[in-house]
């Protein structure tokens, strides 16, 4: 058993979230989550069901339950690895593929992702990397992963850096778009895109009241 | 007609062998192409774990800069590395399903100054090969069969799945048609779309070397000689950690790892510096093999 695998506590639904699932279900195509029957194929296919705390099917009924903290804290969503194959094999055609993405994103935002959980630490830093030059250079981001989760492994690593290096796989120079201004507009107007989103739905909540 | 092509930053660094096999193939076969210019990051799935809605705008950049630089109509921007090809064309999914997304991102490219007008064609080099150009022609071309060697094809995930454009879902063939086009025989390998373990290999390499591990094991036990993959993730992860493997299950694990474009390039004559072949950590000669099979040769 790994350190990252925990038992399920017991709740009260008074500790539940019950708004949890609506805001989940906001995401594009998010009305899916209540259409699972819980058959458990998504858990069955996945090549990662058992190295994680909850299985897919879990985590798609404790999000529908308002689990908020446990399924936003789990190393589940860090886990799945995009690999579409439990989204082909639903048969109520739900991509929870999708909703794992949804999840992390909610994990970061609320600020309840693993902090030294290397899988999150690269989401940040790729994240940071593509921000500042529009591309990423593999080599200075594995650097970086193993410098912000354990500065160690990275002699494991020797090895393989060395004949990386010999066949002219692993360089250092920082790729980077040439109009890095243009990446910057860009993605500065998806956040005020969001932002107004957000002002759209308070002042709707705030005329229903 | 000429191809607009997509790099993405993986075959720009560790896996350069792929863009030099799919460049050195494509114009042997005199194909056209031209990389697309100031290209940014597809949004790869690890831009989507921060903000989903940032990795379709870097897409979309991508998309309105194909269609301004391409003289045709409908521009193909050929994406040969699986995560840019899911991205790009969940992109063109999403913009097309959702009009909160649609909306969003076409706020963003104007803010830009970009447009996209929704007009290009995503499309992987594998389905070029066989959809367009076709493996008679491919065949008709080959100067240097490769009879006798076994090939176990990979798909890995994200080709097929979730959107399966040009292959099937399930049991995809396209590459196992492409490679016996070149003389070579492909074995039966059910493995051929299970995950390799993607960037968990980088990260939580407990978790990835099995999921590798297994694809490789039933490889070998099936006869295969070498993997032909299609992603530059895919091949890293089965290729770079093979002696970890083999410490860690006890057993012998050494397979050659290759991109299907560079045993086009082969069989096509192309030299194997110029198809990357040198960058290989578990070396693949054609002769050594022949030779190690005394002239498997005279069976073709
Ligand atoms: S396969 Fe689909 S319907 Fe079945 S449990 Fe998983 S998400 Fe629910
Ligand atoms: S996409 Fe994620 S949850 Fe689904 S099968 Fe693959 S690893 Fe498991």
């Amino acid at each position: 058993m790994s350190e990252w695998q925990s038992w399920p506590r017991f709740r009260y639904e008074a500790e539940l979230d019950l708004r949890f699932p609506e805001e989940v279900a906001s995401m594009p195509g998010g009305r899916a989550l209540f259409a699972c029957i819980q058959c458990g194929t998504c858990s069955g296919t996945c090549p990662l069901s058992t190295y994680m705390d909850y299985s897919p099917r879990k985590i798609i009924a404790m999000t529908r339950a308002g689990f908020k903290d446990e399924v936003l804290r789990s190393f589940t969503i860090w886990l799945c690895a995009s690999c579409y194959a439990c989204a082909v094999e639903c048969p109520r055609k739900i991509k929870i593929t999708d909703f794992m993405a949804e999840l992390k994103q909610r994990a970061i935002q609320e600020d309840r992702d693993p902090k030294r959980f290397p899988v999150a630490v690269l989401a940040r830093e790729f994240f940071n990397a593509v921000r500042k030059r529009g591309r990423s250079t593999e080599s200075r981001l594995v650097l970086r992963l193993y410098a912000k989760t354990n500065p160690l492994k990275i002699l494991n690593q020797a090895r393989l850096g060395w004949r990386l290096l010999r066949t002219g796989r692993f360089g250092l120079r920082a790729e980077s778009v040439r109009n890095r201004q243009q990446i910057e507009q860009l993605l500065r107007a998806v956040d005020a895109a969001k932002a107004i989103t957000l002002v759209d739905k308070l002042a709707q909540k705030v005329a229903r009241a | 007609m000429k191809y607009l092509y997509y790099p993405g930053c993986s075959l720009k660094g560790t896996n350069r062998a792929y863009e030099e096999s799919v460049l050195a193939a494509f114009q042997a076969l005199d194909l056209e192409v031209e990389e697309l210019e100031d290209w940014n990051c597809c949004g790869a799935t690890a831009y989507m774990a921060v903000d989903e809605m940032k990795s379709f705008a870097l897409a979309a950049r991508n998309l309105a800069l194909a269609e301004r630089q391409s003289k045709a109509d409908g521009p193909t921007l050929i994406a040969p590395c699986s995560g840019c090809y899911l991205v790009l064309s969940k992109t063109q999914h999403y913009l097309e399903e959702y009009s909160e997304v649609s909306r969003t991102i076409d706020g963003a490219l104007q803010a830009a100054q970009l447009n996209y007008t929704r007009k290009v064609h995503v499309r992987h080099p594998l389905d070029i090969l066989i959809n367009e150009i076709g493996v008679q022609t491919i065949a008709q071309r080959v100067r240097q069969p490769l009879a006798g060697l076994k090939v176990a094809c990979y798909y890995g995930c994200q080709i097929v799945r979730p959107y399966a454009a040009f292959d099937d879902q399930v049991n995809p063939t396209t590459m196992d048609r492409l490679i016996r086009a070149l003389g070579a025989e492909t074995v039966d390998w059910p493995l051929k779309t299970r995950c390799c373990g993607g960037s968990l290999m980088g990260t939580l390499q407990e978790v990835g070397v099995p999921l590798s591990y297994i694809l490789l094991k039933e490889a070998q036990k099936r006869g295969a000689d070498v993997v032909a993959t299609a992603c530059p993730l895919c091949q890293f992860n089965l290729e770079c950690y093979q002696d970890k493997m083999s410490r860690q299950f006890k057993e012998r694990i050494e397979i050659p790892i290759v991109y299907f474009t560079q045993l086009l390039g082969l069989a096509l004559g192309v030299p194997e510096r110029r198809l990357g072949m040198h960058r290989l950590l578990v070396p693949f000669h054609l002769l050594h093999l022949r030779a190690a099979r005394g002239g498997a040769h005279a069976h073709a």
